[in-house]
């Protein structure tokens, strides 16, 4: 699996997409701290971007990769190799690299302008463990998706449709729903809705480090009681890791079925 | 003829009194080694000077008109008994004292330095220390707080006292007083024509100003920083805020200036910097707002239920998470001429006041002032969709709540204290 691995891992870190995301980050980085020169407020501005952008890069990169690598797949395939471990290592492989790109690329310019000097430490180090674990859920969610459609078009849909219902069509209905029942006590429905998608379970573990927390008044008042606590970031982070291991398990599950 | 006649009868008088009026001198190894001592050897009028060290008094009651003045270092300890020093008389001047350890109490309000029914009171230059109560001002009239400091160390509200606390007062001056981790730093109830002026009020656990019942008063280049709520203005009416700097009021429900039940006020010149809400309003009528400046804050405005003709004018509203927030769906009130940082439309004759009206309340603050739950939603994609689109069609905000003569750069404001 690790040969498999290091193979994909090599493969897309000669790629240019890589480097153009890295570059992509490295830039915005720079930029952010050219116009100016605050750690908290970039972070602040880099949450915004990270929570979109890193869920779309990771569905159609992954996507991209894995129908682009199909004919490399299929020569795998035909090798005593497991298939599971065939897929995990392509997985790992495409996760590690693009999470690279994102640590790195916002990483240097942070470095090179004092992070480890400021108070937002903590704050910066959770941003790119969230974009990590993002990239992670969704180059997974990419895969399951690829392999379910053997178009190519209908694979690319589907997915740009999965990370368009979860970031944005799902805050809709929630906020529908918010709206609908507004008689009731609602902050259980709200900390429940936040938990089941990991796009808005990361901004909010974002906002809470923040201090524009304060906003949230007692509907935050809540989240922080079962964030803030070692518990609540536990269940939090467990649910993230479900994030993942679940479509990897799909995922491993449709590749020992699938007929290639 | 006649008026240089009474001048110079109020000049013998005068002369007469200075004559008679002794100079007593407090302190070790003198005539009189405790105050309260000599404050019942004194006649009307007499000036006790205290030297320094420490005279354990409690309830030293001053009954009638003396000057106390203290040397620095003069300390008067109460022992925790209930009031230090009660002023029962007209006409009383208590300078330039340490006054410590006043008795906590749930049911009663004992206070370092405590006027009743008294006139023309001077209070200057005093360190309260330990205090449960600073000064407790009661149905007294023409005062003068002064440069004192009221120093506790509250943490709960309901075990703590205010650091100055007026009842029943009127034209009382109240200016540059340091007062620090109270649990009301200045507290007004039914207290009428007084003027609170270059205050410092900081880290108190409920408001740094309280206002309750009291009418007429001016309050203005005061500091209010780091309170459990800023400043607290309720059912009083004609009260003029000027030139105040709000800030840091920061936490879940906190604010820099509370209105409630507030009419024709006047705010002018204020900052109100890194409040989670700078101004919050509810049934607050006819009030003006100019001049102020709004940074930072969570929001700049929250009307609530019932405002009505306020007029908000010349303001600069800089980098706010939400500008203004309103409930309901008619507006009457006036926003005209302000500065809005998140002002996007153009100006094409360039007379610096932008050609597209300005809506100051976005679809998603009326939601969450609607069902605040929904303020989870905060910085989501889907969130700045809506916005967007409710910008460029209104349909839920209230129609013509908008700035039709946004400026287009920040107003100028000299005074920024």
């Amino acid at each position: 699996m690790f040969k498999i691995l290091k193979y994909s891992f090599m493969d897309l870190m000669r790629s240019r997409w890589s480097y153009v995301y890295f570059l992509f980050y490295l830039v915005l980085g720079f930029v952010l701290f050219f116009l100016n020169s605050n750690t908290t407020k970039a972070v602040i501005t880099l949450m915004n971007v990270i929570i979109l952008l890193t869920p779309l890069i990771g569905t159609i990169f992954g996507v991209m990769y894995f129908y682009s690598s199909r004919e490399f797949t299929e020569l795998l395939l035909a090798q005593p190799l497991k298939r599971s471990t065939i897929f995990a290592g392509q997985y790992l492989g495409v996760s590690f690299s693009l999470s690279m790109s994102l640590v790195f690329g916002i990483g240097i310019p942070f470095v090179l302008y004092g992070i480890f000097t400021s108070s937002a430490i903590w704050d910066f180090t959770t941003l790119l463990f969230i974009g990590a674990f993002l990239t992670f859920i969704f180059v997974a969610l990419s895969f399951n998706i690829a392999l379910l459609f053997n178009d190519k078009i209908k694979g690319f849909g589907f997915s740009i449709l999965l990370w368009l219902f979860l970031a944005v069509v799902y805050d809709g209905l929630f906020l529908l729903s918010l709206l609908i029942f507004d008689d009731y006590p609602l902050d259980k429905l709200a900390l429940g809705a936040t938990l089941f998608n990991p796009i808005d379970l990361s901004r909010i573990l974002i906002l809470l480090k923040l201090d524009i927390s304060a906003l949230l008044g007692y509907t935050g008042a809540v989240f922080q009681k079962f964030f803030g606590t070692p518990l609540g970031m536990m269940v939090s982070f467990a649910l993230l890791s479900v994030w993942v291991i679940l479509p990897v398990v799909i995922m491993l599950f449709q590749t020992r079925k699938k007929d290639f | 003829m006649k008026k240089q006649r009474f001048f110079s009868i109020v000049l013998t008088a005068l002369l007469i009194q200075t004559i008679s009026a002794r100079q007593i001198t407090v302190g070790t190894n003198r005539e009189y080694t405790s105050i309260s001592v000599a404050v019942s050897g004194a006649d009307a009028g007499d000036t006790l000077f205290v030297l320094a060290g420490l005279y354990k008094e409690a309830g030293l009651v001053i009954d009638r008109p003396l000057t106390l003045l203290a040397e620095k270092g003069a300390v008067i300890d109460g022992q925790f008994h209930g009031h230090i020093i009660d002023i029962q008389s007209d006409s009383v001047v208590v300078k330039g004292f340490i006054v410590q350890n006043v008795k906590k109490s749930y049911t009663k309000d004992f206070a370092a330095i405590h006027t009743y029914k008294s006139k023309h009171f001077v209070i200057k230059n005093n360190t309260l220390r330990n205090v449960h109560f600073g000064i407790l001002i009661e149905k007294s009239k023409y005062g003068i707080i002064r440069k004192n400091a009221v120093i506790g160390e509250a943490v709960k509200e309901a075990s703590s006292g205010n650091g100055i606390h007026c009842w029943h007062s009127t034209h009382l001056q109240i200016s540059e007083n340091h007062i620090q981790q109270m649990r009301d730093g200045i507290y007004f109830e039914f207290v009428n024509d007084s003027k609170i002026t270059g205050n410092i009020s900081l880290n108190n656990v409920r408001y740094g100003l309280h206002f309750m019942f009291s009418n007429d008063n001016r309050y203005t280049k005061n500091r209010f920083e780091n309170n459990g709520a800023g400043v607290a203005v309720m059912f009083s009416a004609r009260i003029n805020m000027l030139n105040n700097y709000f800030g840091l009021n920061w936490g879940s429900a906190s604010y820099g200036l509370l209105l409630k039940e507030i009419n024709d006020a006047e705010i002018i010149g204020n900052t109100f910097y890194k409040n989670t809400i700078g101004i919050n309003a509810d049934g607050a009528n006819r009030i003006i707002f100019t001049g102020n400046i709004f940074d930072n804050n969570g929001w700049a405005i929250r009307f609530l239920g019932a405002c009505y003709n306020n007029k908000i004018i010349n303001n600069n509203f800089l980098h706010n998470a939400l500008d203004i927030s309103y409930k309901g769906k008619m507006n009457g009130n006036l926003f005209d001429r302000n500065y809005w940082s998140e002002y996007t439309g153009y100006d094409l004759n360039k007379d610096n006041i932008g050609d597209v009206p300005y809506r100051p309340v976005k679809l998603f603050s009326y939601i969450v002032n609607q069902t605040p739950e929904t303020i989870i939603l905060l910085r989501s994609l889907f969130v700045d969709i809506i916005n967007f689109s409710e910008k460029v069609s209104p349909i839920m905000t209230p129609d013509n709540l908008k700035d039709n003569r946004p400026r287009m750069k920040p107003m100028e404001n000299n005074d920024k204290s």
